[in-house]
């Protein structure tokens, strides 16, 4: 199958994450880019969702609980029609509805707020078992970052999904190895982290985060298998798409400047 | 509209705590309301969570001893257009959730219901890692978070429907151990209540600033128990029965004493406490939390900026408690009718 379409969508959605990140001075750059192409398999494929209609009660709902990577939603989203995407130039500027981290208070679109990490997924959970109660059929899907599940509560959220047999709710971990401080292997071990969701009673798939075909034959599976909520491991690099951004822990949070900006962006096959 | 009076009898043979009264009526707004959910952390047989448990298996979710994601999924289905009550120890909710209370559920102003029992040094025996004196402080900085401290079983469920019925986050603080009952319901003639048009009927034949004594239990809206010229005791949850018995010796003793009860901490009912603090000497706030961050805390804020006036502080004083039995903590912390008295007669220099 051909994906061209969706890895073209995911260069547009890198582009704005750029200049929005360039335009904010600050922000998120490396972990928006390891997101964006399960970001775009979410909200361009998978999820039943309706740009015109965002509120619909039968709607697949997400959260970013990794919510720093709040550029590559507000990029996603904007791609995909929820308001005008260069709105998002706005970022972390005072008055903006596009806050460091996301806000559904600022930006109604959004289904939660995150930011403080490990929040997201047990909201995640709570969504999965209220969404049960209505009965409409809605799943729900979050990213988690490999940083957060240093967190103790992903666990006291990840026991909660498998007890209650939360097969309605399809999580990533976006895998890419970094967080603030450097790698996870030095900061605080996270692996094996297939392992560690297998034990806490979850349906575990390893997948290449950048491979489209990948992604969507995984969520193909979640979708199919039930009693068991599932949890996806993607591995990814942060910053990808852009050369000098990958795999550098140092573009964790921080603006490129003009100079650099271009590189990227030209980089992504965009004007600058 | 139900209508309240104050019992003409407030005995220390009839007491409930207001723990039980929300368990009964979490029980009583589950049978109208199939949108309620309730939630708890292992702890439903103390939080009385446990009737709606068993009434309403499927609207209740034990989420285990894991107070964080019990805030954080309560958001979660409270984002789904479910009312959520979640419960557990004021302690753990207030204390190990307090930032999940914060971010996932006020911020995005979620109608979660923060329903916490064993507040404050009556919790007893299990001593200072559970007695909380310091969640009304920690609940009323948050941003538009609604804070209510009931003061019997009665006035317990009228706050809870009234909490249920309002759109958006609450903080309830609830208490383990017996207290007096100090409302019943007001009965006109047959009916079991008035309508809204009799009551200001009643209020239109009184004279203005006359005390009334039908009462409407409504979030925000203080009680006067009893009116008064010399000395207004302002207390919440179970100081409001001590104050009353507090006031009677007092009027004993020549000193004309206003009792309110001040079951909301937030939005506060600043109005009653600027009368009070312009028709009476000396304010004293009573309540079963440090005397830091709390009622009186909150009490002194509105004081300084439209009336400054004397005020006393009856609460727990800058110390972590211990284990022992409710009333000997009281006693030893300070937290009596007879600390009521001390702090006004040394105003009054009697």
């Amino acid at each position: 199958m051909d994906y061209q379409k969706y890895e073209d969508i995911a260069r547009q959605i890198r582009q704005h994450v750029i200049k929005a990140v360039y335009y904010a001075k600050s922000g998120h750059p490396g972990g928006s880019l390891s997101s964006t192409d399960i970001l775009t398999a979410l909200f361009f494929k998978e999820m039943n969702i309706d740009p015109e209609n965002p509120g619909k009660e039968d709607r697949d709902m997400f959260v970013l609980s990794k919510g720093h990577g709040a550029p590559g939603l507000y990029a996603a989203m904007g791609v995909r029609g929820y308001y005008p995407v260069e709105d998002i130039y706005t970022l972390r500027k005072l008055g903006s509805h596009f806050q460091g981290h996301p806000s559904s208070y600022k930006l109604p679109v959004l289904e939660h707020s995150t930011g403080s990490l490990g929040q997201g997924f047990s909201a995640a959970v709570g969504m999965a078992l209220g969404a049960r109660l209505k009965g409409l059929g809605q799943r729900v899907y979050t990213i988690l970052g490999d940083g957060e599940l240093q967190e103790g509560l992903v666990w006291e959220a990840a026991m909660c999904a498998a007890h209650y047999k939360l097969d309605n709710i399809c999580a990533f971990v976006d895998w890419n190895g970094l967080q603030i401080d450097g790698a996870n292997d030095d900061v605080m071990t996270v692996r094996p982290i297939d392992e560690k969701f297998k034990a806490f009673g979850w349906n575990v798939m390893m997948i290449n985060g950048h491979d489209f075909g990948e992604i969507f034959n995984a969520l193909d599976k979640a979708r199919e298998f039930k009693d068991k909520p599932t949890m996806i491991v993607a591995k990814t690099h942060k910053g990808q798409g852009v050369s000098f951004m990958c795999d550098q822990a140092g573009w964790h949070g921080k603006a490129p400047n003009e100079e650099q900006a271009g590189e990227a962006i030209r980089e992504l096959g965009g004007e600058w | 509209m139900a209508l309240f009076k104050i019992k003409d009898d407030i005995s220390e043979k009839e007491k409930i705590a207001t723990r039980q009264a929300y368990g009964e009526v979490l029980v009583e707004v589950g049978s109208e309301n199939e949108n309620l959910i309730v939630m708890d952390a292992d702890l439903s047989v103390s939080t009385q969570t446990k009737h709606f448990a068993k009434e309403f298996p499927d609207r209740f979710f034990n989420i285990g001893i894991a107070e964080q994601n019990l805030y954080g999924t309560a958001a979660g289905i409270a984002h789904t257009g479910k009312v959520v009550c979640a419960s557990t120890f004021a302690m753990f909710a207030t204390g190990r959730a307090y930032e999940i209370i914060r971010n996932s559920i006020a911020y995005p102003e979620l109608n979660v219901k923060i329903c916490a029992t064993h507040s404050g040094i009556t919790v007893g025996e299990d001593g200072a890692s559970h007695q909380t004196f310091e969640d009304l402080a920690l609940m009323r900085v948050i941003p538009d978070m609604t804070v209510i401290c009931p003061s019997d079983a009665v006035s317990t469920k009228a706050l809870m429907r009234e909490a249920i019925k309002y759109e958006g986050p609450v903080y309830v603080r609830l208490g383990r151990s017996a207290i007096p009952v100090i409302y019943e319901d007001y009965k006109d003639g047959d009916s079991d209540s008035v309508s809204g048009e009799t009551l200001c009927h009643i209020e239109e034949e009184m004279e203005e600033g006359e005390f009334t004594p039908v009462i409407d239990i409504k979030i925000g809206q203080s009680v006067m128990l009893r009116p008064g010229s010399d000395v207004t005791l302002i207390a919440t949850g179970i100081m409001v029965a001590e104050a009353l018995k507090a006031s009677e010796m007092l009027e004993n003793r020549g000193i004309s004493t206003r009792v309110i009860d001040m079951h909301t901490i937030k939005p506060l009912d600043e109005d009653a406490i600027v009368d009070a603090a312009l028709e009476t000497k000396l304010i004293v706030s009573c309540e079963e939390h440090s005397v830091i961050g709390g009622l009186g805390s909150a009490i002194a804020e509105v004081l300084a900026r439209c009336a400054p006036t004397q005020m006393r502080f009856v609460g727990q004083r800058d110390t972590f408690g211990e284990s022992g039995k409710p009333e000997e903590l009281l006693r030893k912390y300070g937290m009596t009718w007879e600390d009521i008295c001390d702090e006004v007669f040394e105003y009054f220099d009697r």
